[in-house]
């Protein structure tokens, strides 16, 4: 126990030293939300049933701190620690694997939700935010989500041969993912086809998932994204066991 | 003298590659054990099975009695391992690994100590990828030790320092064994493994070709000694070939280097009084003599038919 909280500090410690993930992670959503929130502000809108856009936007760019946490963070962390032989240091310590991979998530999972916080801060200090949801809900929506993206990071960074595609397939996904899924820019303003095609993106549940209930809607009308999700989640450990590699 | 280490025909290949074959040997508790030979000769395959890295295919190792694949959560505590290929991540301090490793131990030393020892204590604060390689190889040697291990691996101990740091390395290492711990090494340096090793093994393609204590392999190959020295208009002087000790002459047009096989022993002067003798008796003026003994590079040389630089 000791290990792993010294572990974990230390891994937070290293977090904000990069500055790449922490800008991504922190500083950058809040850039879109004081951009948004200076173009349209969060008048009350029938676009977005009433709410504004700072609104829908903080369960949103959420969703976006999840896939920038599950798909570079983590991916790139994973691969890099593989490739250039910081596991392989660990590996020859006492510490058992799942000490070290569960530290990884647990801080990977405490910079996403510093993200989230830095977000609901910000919006209610500035714009208002409204929240009408279950707190306990959307915690755990955010949990789910959270972990069904971390999973997708370790089977990226299992299955890229080298730290430097993990960094490029992973940016891949995830750019456009960004865009396609809500999670950046409300689906309502997108056309038809992109709303179709976005029901198979991964992203796309998690969004829809946390801004329905931060308006409180209710779990059973979002069982499609839950079983989605869960599903990613399944399927994401088990082949990231398999694709698991320490070196 | 209690065995630490026990290997037995231990066999490992990559695809079709025989990394390591028939590989058998013991360490002794309180030495320290080299494995020398060139890159590719099988020293990190076989160090790596021993330290439970990596699972052998036939053969069995035992480490301080147990079986470092099987029992490794038991035995990782008890060693200290620095590994020919690893990183820390780039942005962690010198203090923090040190730190953060000492945390994963249930005792660890001080490892304030162990950053003077290692000459590091300016570089406390330094981030990881700011340290120079001699730096980095210094900073894996102290996380080896900061568990206060009682076995230590280390592979390729001194590449990348300067010969300054390899002294001070090795001066390390005699004090850790002076304190009772067993030390597992290899190495490229022919004159580390002579000078510091209490017994070495030398690996070639995959198989140990000798093993013994670093004089008892030159002295086991009867290799001989080197005169050298240079005379005037470079003639050999006539008669050295004729002398007990001598075994040949050789002149290398500026130099003549004579050859022999004792160092006094059966009733004969040493190699060098006989030839200074003879020279100076025969009134042939030298200049520049020196006399080269035989090393492990030497017997490296004769057991393998290659030079360790290739």
């Amino acid at each position: 126990m000791r290990a792993f909280l010294k572990l974990t500090r230390v891994e937070i410690k290293l977090f904000f030293r990069e500055p790449y993930g922490a800008f991504f992670t922190l500083a950058f959503p809040l850039m879109l939300l004081f951009l948004f929130g200076a173009i349209y502000g969060n008048e009350p809108s029938p676009y977005f049933g009433g709410y504004g856009t700072v609104d829908v936007s903080v369960p949103a760019y959420t969703a976006m701190i999840i896939g920038t946490s599950g798909l570079l963070t983590l991916t790139i962390t994973m691969a890099v620690y593989r490739e250039f032989g910081i596991l392989r240091r660990l590996r020859a310590t006492p510490l058992r694997p799942q000490t070290i991979l569960s530290a990884q998530v647990v801080v990977i999972f405490l910079m996403t939700l510093l993200g989230m916080a830095l977000l609901v801060l910000a919006g209610k200090l500035v714009y208002h935010l409204r929240f009408d949801g279950n707190p306990l809900s959307v915690a755990a929506a955010f949990v789910l989500g959270s972990l069904s993206f971390f999973a997708l990071g370790f089977v990226l960074a299992g299955l890229m041969p080298t730290a430097r595609t993990a960094q490029v397939v992973g940016m891949v996904i995830f750019y456009p993912m960004i865009f396609l899924s809500g999670s950046a820019i409300p689906l309502e303003v997108m056309p038809e086809g992109v709303r179709s095609f976005a029901r198979f993106l991964p992203l796309t549940h998690v969004v829809t998932l946390l801004r329905g209930l931060w308006i409180g809607e209710a779990w059973s009308q979002h069982t499609t994204e839950v079983i989605v999700l869960l599903a990613l989640l399944v399927v994401g450990v088990l082949v990231s066991i398999k694709t698991f590699r320490w070196e | 003298m209690n065995q630490v280490v026990q290997v037995e025909k231990l066999r490992k290949t990559y695809g079709a590659t025989v990394a390591v074959d028939e590989v058998s040997f013991e360490v002794r508790e309180g030495e320290i054990f080299g494995m020398v030979g060139p890159n590719g000769a099988g020293k990190t395959t076989t160090i790596e099975c021993v330290e439970g890295l990596r699972r052998p295919e036939r053969g069995t190792v035992r480490v301080l009695g147990l079986d470092p694949t099987r029992q490794e959560r038991a035995l990782r505590p008890l060693l200290g391992v620095q590994l020919q290929q690893a990183n820390l991540p780039e942005h962690l301090k010198v203090w923090e690994a040190l730190d953060l490793y000492a945390s994963f131990y249930p005792h660890p030393v001080d490892w304030k100590g162990l950053i003077e020892q290692l000459g590091l204590a300016e570089k406390r604060d330094a981030a990881f990828h700011k340290l120079s390689g001699g730096q980095k190889q210094r900073l894996f040697i102290a996380l080896a030790l900061v568990n206060d291990p009682q076995l230590v691996f280390l592979d390729e101990l001194t590449t990348g320092l300067d010969p300054q740091a390899r002294h001070a390395i090795w001066d390390l290492m005699r004090d850790v064994r002076q304190r009772g711990k067993t030390i597992v090494l290899t190495t490229h340096f022919m004159e580390e493994a002579e000078r510091l090793c209490d017994r070495v093994a030398i690996l070639d393609h995959g198989r140990i070709v000798a093993l013994d204590t670093p004089a008892n392999l030159i002295q086991g190959l009867g290799i001989e000694s080197r005169i050298v020295f240079s005379v005037e208009g470079g003639r050999t002087p006539e008669g050295l070939a004729d002398l007990p000790s001598v075994t040949r002459v050789e002149n290398l047009g500026d130099r003549i280097v004579v050859y022999g096989r004792t160092n006094g022993q059966n009733g004969h002067a040493p190699l060098v009084a006989e030839v200074v003798n003879a020279l100076t008796s025969r009134g042939v003026r030298f200049d520049d003599l020196r006399t080269e003994q035989p090393s492990l590079e030497d017997v490296f040389l004769t057991l393998t038919g290659q030079a360790m630089r290739d």
